[in-house]
């Protein structure tokens, strides 16, 4: 007999072939991809996720029988049959009796559910974006992740049951699902005392027996532990680099910034956010939106409230400027910030903005990008480029900006950020 | 004697000291198994050759990716076990123990698999007759790297495009029976020789005088081709398909030649896993009687052992049809239960094996018979009754369905037979040969599909499939349903 330790082979054997399966349903699962971007926050996106594909598109198919024409089946587990007996067809029209006639074909699965690691979805994510190949490794890569407890979820491996967490599900549920019989009991005890010692006819006094019995035989039926009871610890693995950072947000969000546009800032946003998780310990989103005034927003509201009116850029940057001061000091973050426009800005607003970004946000900013996304079809440079157009020439250079109408010119902007941070990155 | 071990971890010395004792149990019960090979595995390597149905070498494509996919998530959210252990029909007998096993665990599997399996593999006739263990490592080998260069010089895309069609016909790429060698040229000579011999021996003027009748038989036979219809579509295909280059040629032999590896498979299922079950219960409690594992060890072994020969009602919670384990294992002790013990009933039933050596009777069985046979030949009416097994007739005219036979003196032979018949390949997989093919014309291929017992074929699927023969073929394809009565009942087709 030969012994062999094989566990040192390494285990991927199958990458090659999930990879494959993955290139295949390539378009039901960018669809997807798609989808979940759209859904997701920003700081979510970096996790995989669950796609579904039809099962009737994955089925390779075969010259097999099909239900129908005669056939004898034999099972196990008779009880009462005898030769001769009649029973009806289950539902479905046959196949066999007690629908085991093929086992398995009885719960037919509609569509085949998996999930997608986060290199995969994050690989779908950048194809997107035509980022070059070593800057995907660039983002993607991690370099130390830790397990840490995440809650609980309805589903795991039977190591990871928390018994107290499913224990305490399985109390609350036999409660609420004895709560009316025990009522019930309660009103038939006091009944039936306040019956005995009344001296009622024996009749009412049966009845109320009764009844207490048949209450405690509807308690005692809700069973002690069911199965949506289980809960299991989930454990996620974190990523851990170093230090920490703030990011700003700012969109026009004014009514000529369409679903379109603000999709565009997304994935803008959503790729440096990616880029500084990957350099910092900890990110700090701060979302703000404006349009003659400027205010802080969640990100639901950044991306999916519509307000009208008009367009004030100042504003925002003078807010942003607050908020770092009250809260996020230069010494003690780095602090990057991206800005979103279609361009629109008038009058005095276009040099008192430029001014202030130039004097007051760049020396405090590690970083300040800015993505202009016309209306198609404009030639012209909006005014506010081509005030914004002269900080590119400071000296310090933290400053740079791009125009993008569609998703793969996102990414030179980024490209640019890469090489200011040459040394850095 | 001390037992073995009483702890619950393994280690290396520990498996080889059990392997030793269970191969000296093995020996006494006279197993004859090829040499052992047993490799320690981690969970995710479980699943990887889940993906590859076991094999430990298998060529890339999409749809193990998918089966990885599956397995993956079913273990991982729970609703799964793995396997203990994964089995290799090969010499030398590849088993793979999961690491995170108990010492009892791997022990079992020790005696499951590399005794029980092993020994199966080496003994049955379909084994023996259709798969060549000591070349199949090589042969995966080979056809990983063929189709990989394949890949390099044709594309990805083309080769995944072949693979797809041949895995759609895959059940119908197998040979039931041995072709015959190809005579040499001396053979030939030979036979021409003995042919001309037996005419002068046997020559008789009155012949001539007889009126020839079939003249409309023999001129059938030779103007059609194929002379006899081909059931293997895809050797057919191979030697046949005007339109494929050599390599793709060669991409269809490697997928026939797999779906041959695995034909003695899928109709041994229930003998392999009883034959395999029994031998691990007998070698443990062998090494139980000679004191070398504890009651511990007895009590663990026998809840896997309990779980896994579990069969439960059709109309129970987790019924998923016959469990072979359970049928099997209850077959093979009943073998022996009626060589030691037999009752009247055994004495009338099975005559020439009550009072005589189990050993013996059981190594003839597993030597010389496959599933369908099997049943058909040792399945008692004890078992039958243990098992309560019924019979439902679903004719498709009649409303309702009929029990057609139950575990009584009038069903025993009925329900046996029927039961036999469920473990047939023949009646699982349609009927579906070549019957025509028309070279010397518009190249067109005609399938036949015999229609049996008016059970239709799944009619979707069916002209994907088709379409996935026609891609091979390349010219137009089509297929006709024959009923029983001869007639033509259904056709579809598919051109090019």
């Amino acid at each position: 007999m030969q012994l062999i330790d094989r566990r040192l082979n390494g285990n991927n054997k199958s990458a090659v072939n999930r990879e494959r399966f993955l290139r295949r349903y390539k378009e039901h699962i960018r669809g997807a991809v798609k989808g979940m971007i759209a859904e997701r926050s920003i700081t979510d996106m970096e996790k995989g996720g669950e796609v579904s594909v039809p099962a009737k598109d994955l089925a390779e198919p075969s010259f097999r029988h099909d239900r129908g024409g005669d056939r004898e089946t034999v099972f196990p587990g008779n009880r009462e049959f005898v030769k001769g007996d009649r029973i009806a067809r289950p539902d479905g029209g046959g196949g066999g009796g007690g629908g085991g006639g093929e086992p398995g074909s009885g719960e037919s699965v509609d569509e085949f559910t998996f999930t997608l690691s986060r290199e995969e979805f994050l690989g779908i994510f950048f194809d997107d974006l035509e980022l070059p190949h070593l800057m995907q490794n660039h983002l993607g890569a991690v370099e130390k992740s830790k397990p840490k407890c995440a809650g609980y979820v309805k589903e795991g491996a039977p190591c990871n049951m928390c018994v107290t967490r499913t224990l305490k599900t399985a109390l609350g549920r036999r409660i609420a699902l004895g709560a009316p019989a025990s009522e019930c009991l309660k009103l038939a005890r006091e009944n039936l005392a306040r019956a005995l010692q009344d001296g009622d006819s024996s009749e009412s006094i049966e009845a109320l027996e009764r009844e207490i019995v048949e209450m405690e035989a509807r308690i005692k039926r809700v069973p002690f532990l069911d199965e949506i009871d289980l809960r299991y610890r989930n454990k996620v693995p974190v990523p851990q680099p170093v230090a920490r950072a703030v990011m700003f947000c700012l969109m026009d969000v004014s009514a000529s910034m369409d679903e379109d546009k603000k999709d565009l800032a997304k994935r803008f946003f959503t790729l440096l956010y990616l880029f500084l998780t990957r350099k910092y310990e900890q990110v700090e989103l701060v979302f703000i939106r404006h349009t003659e005034d400027a205010e802080e927003v969640d990100e639901q509201t950044f991306f999916h409230d519509t307000k009208s009116g008009g367009t004030v850029v100042y504003s925002a940057l003078e807010l942003m400027h607050q908020i770092c001061v009250a809260r996020y000091p230069a010494s003690a973050w780095n602090i990057y910030a991206a800005q979103a426009s279609d361009g629109d800005a008038f009058g005095a607003d276009v040099g008192k903005s430029g001014r202030f970004l130039r004097e007051q946000l760049l020396p405090l900013a590690r970083y300040f990008a800015y993505i202009e996304i016309p209306d198609e079809g404009t030639m012209q440079n909006s005014s506010l480029w081509t005030e914004y157009e002269q900080l590119t020439q400071e000296r310090n250079g933290n400053f740079a900006m791009s125009s993008v109408s569609a998703r793969d010119e996102i990414y030179p902007v980024f490209r640019e950020l890469f090489k200011k941070n040459g040394a850095t990155a | 004697m001390s037992p073995i071990s009483t702890g619950y971890d393994w280690s290396f010395e520990l498996i080889e000291r059990y392997d030793g004792a269970i191969a000296a149990a093995a020996a006494e019960y006279g197993l004859d198994t090829y040499a052992n090979q047993i490799e320690i595995i981690s969970s995710e390597q479980m699943l990887d050759a889940y993906a590859s149905s076991g094999l430990p070498i298998g060529y890339p494509h999409w749809t193990y990716g998918k089966e990885f996919i599956r397995n993956e998530q079913a273990y991982r959210s729970g609703q799964q076990g793995l396997a203990y252990e994964i089995v290799i029909n090969s010499d030398p007998c590849i088993a793979y123990l999961m690491e995170e096993n108990s010492i009892m665990m791997q022990a079992l599997v020790v005696a499951h698999a590399s005794y029980g399996h092993n020994s199966f593999f080496k003994g049955n006739y379909l084994f023996r007759q259709w798969t060549c263990a000591d070349g199949i490592l090589d042969y995966l080998v080979f056809a990983r790297r063929y189709v990989m260069q394949c890949e390099e010089r044709y594309g990805a895309a083309a080769v995944e495009e072949m693979l797809d069609s041949c895995h759609a016909l895959m059940h119908h790429g197998v040979d039931r029976y041995k072709r015959p060698a190809p005579l040499s040229l001396h053979g030939e000579e030979a036979r021409a020789t003995q042919r001309e011999d037996d005419a002068r021996r046997q020559f008789n003027d009155l012949w001539r005088t007889l009126p020839r009748t079939g003249a409309v038989h023999s001129a059938g036979g030779a103007s059609g081709f194929p002379a006899e219809p081909e059931e293997n579509i895809l050797y057919f295909v191979e030697k046949h398909s005007p339109k494929l280059s050599p390599w793709q040629r060669e991409l269809v032999r490697i997928v026939r030649k797999l779906a041959q590896y695995f034909y003695p498979q899928g109709q041994t299922k229930v003998m392999n896993e009883g034959w395999a079950t029994f031998w691990h219960y007998t070698l443990i409690n062998r090494l139980y009687e000679q004191g070398l594992v504890n009651d511990g060890f007895m009590m663990e072994f026998l809840q896997s052992h309990t779980n896994v020969v579990c069969q439960r009602g059709f109309d129970e919670r987790g019924y998923g049809g016959i469990n072979p384990y359970a049928l099997g294992f209850a077959m093979m002790r009943d073998i022996r239960r009626v060589c030691e013990n037999p009752t009247a009933e055994d004495r009338e039933w099975f005559p020439e094996l009550a009072g005589t050596d189990w050993v013996k009777q059981l190594d003839f069985a597993m030597r010389n018979f496959k599933d369908e046979s099997f049943i058909g030949q040792y399945l008692s009416p004890r078992l039958m009754r243990e098992f309560h097994l019924f019979a439902v007739a679903d004719h498709s005219r009649e409303e309702t369905l009929e029990i057609d036979s139950i575990h009584d003196n009038d069903g025993y032979r009925r329900v046996r037979r029927l039961l036999a018949e469920q473990h047939k390949r023949d009646t699982q997989v349609p009927d579906i040969q070549v019957a025509r093919c028309a070279l010397d014309g518009d190249r067109s291929l005609t399938l036949q599909h015999s229609i049996f017992r008016g059970r239709p074929i799944v009619e979707s699927e069916a002209r994907e499939t088709l379409k996935h023969l026609t891609r091979l073929w390349g010219f137009k394809v089509s297929l006709e349903g024959i009923g029983e009565d001869g007639r033509v009942e259904y056709s579809q087709e598919c051109g090019a």
